[in-house]
């Protein structure tokens, strides 16, 4: 490695490196424009990998690396853990992973950022401390602010949002103190300073996110997402690396966009997501569940066998999955459902809400997992047209998104969001394990509707009875 | 005139934020669960950085003295001393960086191949 390198001397100018770490700028560009279709997609991860591949190499022959003992060691580390990680993560468990990774690459670049400064303390300009400053606290927010979605998404923290008196308030006066210190950091070039600034923004990190309910994690997750992307341009601006600023770019837009998409799914601003609170309480749940209880005796019931009878002689069914389908581990079951149902010539599709699941795209893939066609799976805006001419939807887990309210009652708090229109199909069956609220804490016309019937049960076990039942009635 | 490395780095940074906003917002809402997956392995490129930092030279004359000693004694040799805590931060630095390449290519990869089409079948 040396020898080729002292030979390769020459060549290895700043002008050299820049030209390569181009085109791994490119090569990741191309990742994400293969995501514009499952069927160029898998090349496009290619793409990346071999983007990253080549900015790793060039690394390995920038002439201020030397000690490479310093880097294979945590590098075949970090691959020893990360591969099986990959390998055996549960893909109902995508956020969590997702979010956990986040908060890597933020730790990352608040180290990146702290190595740079301590390799030379005094020797920085302050246009360079202002970048080190820059990627220490958006990579520290994204530590912490990760750690507790990662943890609202596991169940190790409650996932309802948890508030007090005062909390923007507390949020304003470390965010203040933060940049006090990093002014301080930047002119003085002092230690204690940094570390301070940095403390602070692991704090921001933790305060930011833990009043933000569960429902609102697609939202954060995309968010951090996006921070984690400017954390990675801030340490490109602090290298001077263009790939590093080109890659951070890319990520900060693209976790920017989804945030985008998932506020306007909900009908929220991304503003009222980030100050938090939304979502009921524990107590307001209990309410909800008491009030839902007792209207219990105006929905209609039906058993299993009644509604596979529906589903085999309609002429089109739409699934409508939620995330109680992916707590309940139904997709499989759904699909045999979905593939009984093909067998005897019904048209079967599933209709996904852009904010089902905790995560965006989260519903999709758990349906690829189970072997749905992703030509079967379509979107809210492809799919809404076709409620009214279809004979049976079954809704599996999903609350929220189906309630009528959001388009018809102006006082309710889900007023305006986007919703799939099931309610217009000509028959509604949803599995349910209970009368209990969606994430909103409000009630669903939809199940009062008269043509709307509820089977009560554990999602996975409806659906395995539904598609025995169906397969039964065949023969 | 010239213009400065810092400024460059300005112009591809917005111009590079103009191509993010296009591609993504190209991406298929079926796949934004793999988008999320390969950006979190893209920010991985971090590692450039925390690279340049482990991998970094100490100035140090090793056959001088007792290396481990002098770092003890931290007013006397602060540059080297602390170049040596550069280095092993950076090494974290690789370390969380590489989980994040290694997982997020991998689940991507693993996502990537879930999705099929009926007439593959």
């Amino acid at each position: 490695m040396t020898e080729l390198k002292s030979m390769l001397i020459p060549y290895l100018t700043g002008d050299t490196f820049a030209l390569i770490y181009l085109i791994a700028g490119v090569l990741f560009i191309l990742g994400l424009k293969g995501l514009a279709h499952p069927s160029s997609a898998r090349r496009g991860n290619n793409f990346a990998m071999l983007g990253m591949f080549i900015a790793i190499v060039a690394t390995l022959f920038h002439p201020h690396v030397v000690d490479y003992l310093w880097i294979f060691i945590p590098m075949a580390l970090g691959a020893l853990i990360g591969v099986p990680l990959a390998l055996k993560i549960n893909m109902t468990s995508m956020p969590q992973l997702v979010a956990i990774l986040h908060s890597f690459v933020g730790m990352a670049a608040v180290l990146v950022a702290g190595g740079m400064y301590l390799e030379n303390p005094q020797a920085h300009d302050t246009v360079a401390m202002i970048e080190i400053f820059m990627g220490a606290w958006i990579g520290a927010i994204t530590f912490t602010g990760s750690i507790v979605a990662f943890g609202k998404l596991n169940g190790n923290f409650r996932s309802a949002p948890i508030t007090f008196k005062g909390q923007h308030l507390l949020n304003l006066i470390i965010f203040t103190a933060m940049i006090l210190a990093g002014i301080c950091f930047v002119t003085q070039h002092s230690l204690p300073a940094f570390m301070i600034m940095c403390g602070l923004a692991f704090l921001l990190g933790f305060t930011l996110i833990i009043p933000i309910g569960g429902a609102d994690m697609p939202v954060i997750v995309s968010m951090l997402n996006s921070y984690s992307g400017w954390a990675a341009a801030a340490t490109g601006f602090t290298l001077g690396n263009m790939q590093l600023i080109i890659a951070g770019a890319l990520i900060g837009s693209s976790g920017a966009i989804l945030s985008y998409i998932m506020c306007k799914a909900m009908n929220r601003s991304f503003i009222s997501v980030i100050l938090g609170g939304f979502g009921a309480s524990e107590e307001e749940t209990a309410m909800a569940a008491k009030q839902a209880s007792a209207a219990e005796k105006g929905v209609k019931s039906a058993a299993v066998e009644d509604a596979a009878y529906m589903l085999e002689n309609a002429e089109s069914v739409i699934i409508v999955p939620g995330y109680g389908m992916a707590v309940a581990q139904a997709q499989h079951a759904l699909k045999d459902v979905m593939e009984v149902l093909e067998e005897k010539g019904v048209k079967v599709r599933f209709a996904i809400h852009p904010v089902a699941g905790r995560m965006p795209g989260h519903m999709n893939v758990l349906l690829a997992e189970s072997d749905v066609p992703y030509d079967r799976v379509e979107e809210m805006d492809e799919i809404n047209g076709s409620f009214s001419q279809t004979d049976v939807v079954l809704v599996v887990g999903a609350n929220d998104v189906v309630n009528p309210d959001a388009k018809e009652d102006p006082s309710s708090p889900l007023y305006g969001m986007p919703i799939l229109d099931a309610y217009k199909a000509k028959m509604v069956y949803v599995v349910k394990r209970s009368m209990n609220s969606g994430y909103a804490g409000v009630e669903n016309t939809l199940f009062y509707m008269d043509n709307t019937y509820m089977i009560f049960g554990d999602a996975k076990e409806v659906a395995e009875n539904m598609s025995s039942s169906l397969k039964g009635t065949g023969h | 005139m010239v213009v400065s490395l810092f400024t460059v780095a300005v112009i591809v940074f917005v111009l590079a934020c103009f191509v993010g906003y296009h591609v993504v917002w190209g991406v298929t809402p079926a796949l934004h669960t793999p988008l999320m997956a390969v950006t979190n392995a893209i920010s991985g490129i971090v590692i450039v950085g925390a690279m340049m930092v482990a991998g970094g030279a100490v100035e140090v004359d090793m056959a001088q003295s007792d290396v481990l000693l002098d770092m003890m004694d931290v007013q006397e040799h602060a540059p080297e001393y602390s170049a040596y805590i550069a280095k092993a931060i950076g090494s974290v630095g690789v370390f969380l960086a590489s989980i994040n390449i290694f997982g997020g290519f991998v689940v991507t990869n693993r996502m990537l191949a879930m999705f099929k089409s009926k007439d593959k079948k």
